[in-house]
């Protein structure tokens, strides 16, 4: 037998040993160990249940491609009626298409919601009402929407305001049973459109593309695609945010082209920055078009325009509820309690213990070995508290839609590095609680245990 | 009792006993926030609507086709008459929202005078006509109710400016806290003046989120139907049709209203799964997340109690486990029984009262910085106190068992020796 064999197999069978040791220790202390797995499973549970649902809200829509989209922002309020300094979320109808002329980046979309009526060809089914997003041809190529048949519209047909659809998988189950509906038409307000396009299932969470209009990132999905220049001609208004101050009454808008003129904010935009450089040449374009705003008399104030990135601009849209964020607070602070409890009631269960380390030490037990039998035990425990709290993180998945939204909390799901970050968070939360207990229990000494009464 | 024995035999446990401590001070600051916020969930979702909450359906219409005003706005009537005539209808009334909902209403800014400088007050209205009072089941308290000749129609471009306007007693309160409110003259809009011409004792807005907490009771009656399809400035297209049910006609109204609409006219959408909702309904799918938090809060605190306890019987047992010769000692020099049990209570009095003093410090600092990031109000002192007495209990009953086992060793222990 080589040596090293030999030390492996004499450390397993110490393994063994200190597992029993802890098996004998739990048994004599019931109450008190059912009290530790019990604090460690809730608190490990607990701040796992509020972590998916933290991960599912704070996640990245569009991680291959979050780093080339960005938000162009222009300050049309002025500082009297904007928020704090910051500009709009949204642009004006003449910002929006200044911007999509002008072509300064790679792609360049623009974005409102409406509310559509979808009329069914046959008198048997009723019509329905469908939320769609009136956008520009980029759109497609721009998010990367993958499509089932057919495909986005071309850039002529923006121009020449073409009657043309693209739909979402669900419409298309629901209207033509699954079928390849590329080429047929729908009714949607009464006008026919042709539909060019059916998209897979997708559903981007959260909805990064039209959070800013639509405020449902998490809710809601688009059932169709309508070109933005059509909805323009149709005098198709927005079902989603529009607001003309963030302090003052809206002004008087009497018709469809005082809407266009006004310094409304209504229209999301985005463009595609592929390199660094693109980001800084755009930044520049950006703040010398509201240079020439101010040049030309529409703003009397200084440019004020901002570019953001996806994760950036889901910040600024709190796209994360406050409540899921609160909850993962909650929860961790909860787990702190727990874990000082656990140190007050290992310290109590520790050096219950003292006159067996007292015997323990004077037939030779060093400190280390001291040290290895309580942390095993420790890890023992929390490994137990682990597996506890992996059966109420699966409860609490199931449960989870009482306590946080609905939409948020059906994103969120329980994989495998789920599972192993629940024990881990227990074992690990098991070891730390245990420091100081192990610590004060090998410092007992020997003679003295062994003189005084047990 | 001797408080300075106690101190010397604390001071040979001091990480113990500062364990023992910042477990009751971390205990009383969660439970104490933790429990606050449960109060604060349990009124907001326990407020009155004002509302006949047990007979209202609220069903969402939506035209098709941009059709224009003038068309829309007699369908409605059509479709109101249709309602009201429906056997088990007590009334009905068209609007753009619903109480209980999550948004939808109309935000208005009333000023008194067309030039005022200083915020206009804030308030949320629902459209309604001579029927929305009878059909909210809500009572006016001065005033009159609106004649059927002032019910406008409203296009998607128009501004509120209605002649007349009922709005709630909070609300009359809050625009003429020293007058009588009707009769009086306020502005919605630029275009021209308002006048109050009654007041209802109490009515919700349409936000039943906490996002408009402020002005949840401060509602203003436009009398207006909204005739067009599209989204306007103030409401969303399409019309919600109030009906309040005879008692014990919900459920056939719910079965007949549907049909009957649609038999009236099939170009409309009344969305299948969840166009029609009763308020009952709507209460319990718009305070789901409240009652959900409560019980886990609530649950979290049991659970921290729980453990807190475990841990001084846990403390407490140890102690009196090592102190077993001196406490044999000081029975055989003459204490009794009730002075070793009165020890061991009086050393957990003070442990905990000094855990409580940290914890209300805590606490106070925890409620600081939640109010700072979030919309919750100051909490109130005497919560502290009911959580410090609380744990106070707590402690004195978890110290018991140990206690008890501590007064019960014999004198003769002091002998004893391995």
């Amino acid at each position: 037998m080589s040596r090293a064999f030999r030390a492996a197999a004499r450390g397993a069978s110490l393994l063994t040993y200190y597992f029993d040791l802890a098996w004998r220790s739990c048994r004599r202390s019931k109450a008190l160990t059912a009290l530790v797995v019990l604090l460690m499973g809730c608190g490990a549970a607990t701040c796992m249940v509020s972590f998916a649902v933290f991960r599912a809200a704070a996640a990245d829509p569009i991680p291959w491609k979050s780093q080339q989209l960005f938000v162009p922002q222009i300050d049309n309020f002025g500082p009297a009626h904007n928020w704090k300094g910051e500009p709009p979320t949204l642009l004006s109808y003449t910002d929006a298409v200044a911007l999509l002329q002008a072509r300064q980046a790679r792609r360049q979309v623009l974005i409102y919601g409406s509310k559509w009526t979808v009329l069914p060809g046959d008198a048997q089914h009723l019509p329905s009402s469908q939320e769609g997003d009136a956008v520009s041809h980029d759109f497609f190529a721009m998010f990367d929407a993958p499509f089932r048949y057919g495909g986005g519209w071309s850039a002529s047909d923006d121009e020449q305001r073409a009657a043309v659809v693209v739909i979402s998988s669900a419409l298309n189950r629901k209207l033509f049973g699954g079928a390849n509906s590329v080429g047929r038409e729908i009714e949607l307000d009464a006008h026919a459109y042709r539909i060019v396009g059916v998209l897979d299932d997708w559903n981007p969470s959260p909805r990064f593309f039209d959070v800013s209009s639509t405020w449902y990132p998490f809710s809601r999905p688009r059932q169709l695609y309508v070109p933005f220049s059509r909805a323009i001609d149709l005098h198709k208004a927005a079902s989603t945010n529009f607001y003309c101050s963030t302090n003052s009454v809206d002004p008087y808008l009497p018709n469809w082209d005082s809407i266009l003129h006004s310094e409304c904010a209504w229209i999301a935009a985005w463009v595609e920055l592929p390199r660094r450089a693109d980001v800084e040449r755009y930044r520049d374009w950006l703040h010398n078009y509201a240079a020439e705003q101010q040049r030309v008399g529409r703003f009397d104030w200084p440019p004020n325009v901002r570019l953001s990135g996806v994760g950036q601009w889901l910040q600024i849209m709190k796209v994360v509820p406050k409540s899921s964020a609160l909850s993962l607070i909650v929860s961790v602070s909860f787990l702190l309690i727990c874990l000082v409890n656990v140190v007050g009631l290992m310290l109590a269960r520790f050096m219950r213990r003292a006159p067996e380390i007292g015997v323990r030490r004077a037939l030779g037990a060093s400190r280390g070995a001291i040290y290895r039998q309580f942390l095993t035990e420790a890890a023992a425990i929390g490994l137990a508290g682990g597996v506890l709290g992996l059966l109420l993180t699966a409860l609490g998945m199931v449960g989870i839609g009482k306590v946080f939204e609905p939409e948020i909390a059906r994103l969120a799901t329980l994989d495998a590095s789920l599972l192993l970050l629940t024990v881990l968070v227990a074992v690990t939360a098991s070891l730390v609680a245990a420091l100081y207990p192990t610590w004060r229990a090998a410092q007992v000494q020997p003679a003295w245990q062994l003189k005084s009464n047990g | 009792m001797q408080i300075r024995p106690i101190l010397a035999a604390l001071r040979r446990h001091k990480m113990a006993t500062l364990l023992i401590v910042l477990q009751i001070a971390l205990t009383l600051a969660a439970v104490s926030n933790a429990l606050f916020i449960v109060k604060t969930r349990v009124l907001h979702l326990s407020r009155p609507s004002g509302t006949d909450e047990a007979h209202l359906v609220a069903i969402r219409n939506e035209w098709i086709g941009q059709p224009d005003a003038r068309h829309i706005d007699a369908q409605m009537r059509a479709d109101l008459a249709t309602l009201r005539n429906l056997p088990g209808v007590r009334d009905a009334f068209a609007s753009q929202a619903y109480p209980l909902q999550e948004g939808g209403g109309g935000l208005v800014r009333i000023k008194h005078r067309v030039e005022q400088t200083t915020k206009a007050q804030l308030a949320l209205s629902y459209l309604a006509d001579e029927h929305a009072i009878d059909t909210f089941g809500i009572t006016l308290v001065a005033g009159r109710n609106f004649r059927a000749d002032e019910i406008g129609s409203l296009g998607p471009y128009d501004k509120v400016a209605p002649a007349v306007i009922i709005i709630t007693r909070d609300l009359a309160h809050k625009l003429f806290p020293d007058d009588v409110a009707v009769g009086q003259r306020v502005y919605l809009s630029d275009d021209g003046p308002s006048t109050i011409i009654g007041v209802v004792d109490r009515l919700q807005g349409s936000y039943a989120g906490s996002s408009t907490r402020s002005i949840d009771e401060d509602t203003v009656l436009v009398p207006a139907r909204y005739a067009s399809s599209d989204d306007g400035a103030s409401y969303a297209g399409g019309t919600v049709y109030l009906v309040r049910a005879q008692p014990g006609q919900l459920a056939a109204v719910l079965r007949a209203a549907p049909a009957a609409l649609v038999a009236q006219n099939r170009m409309r959408v009344i969305n299948p799964e969840d166009g029609m909702v009763t308020l009952a309904q709507a209460r319990t799918k718009a305070y789901a997340t409240d009652r959900g938090v409560a019980i886990m809060m609530g649950a979290m605190c049991l659970l921290l109690l729980l453990a807190t306890a475990g841990g001084i019987v846990g403390l407490s047992s140890f102690w009196v486990g090592q102190r077993r010769r001196s406490i044999g000692v000081r029975r055989a020099l003459g204490a009794t029984r009730g002075d070793i049990l009165r020890y061991f209570q009086a050393e957990n009095a003070l442990i905990v009262g000094a855990g409580v003093v940290l914890g209300a410090a805590l606490g106070i600092a925890a409620n600081l910085s939640l109010m700072a990031h979030y919309e919750l109000p100051r909490m109130p002192l005497w919560l502290l106190g009911v959580g410090a007495l609380l744990l106070w209990l707590l402690g004195q009953l978890a110290v018991l068992g140990p206690a008890r086992r501590a007064a019960a060793v014999p004198p003769v222990e002091a002998t004893r020796s391995v």
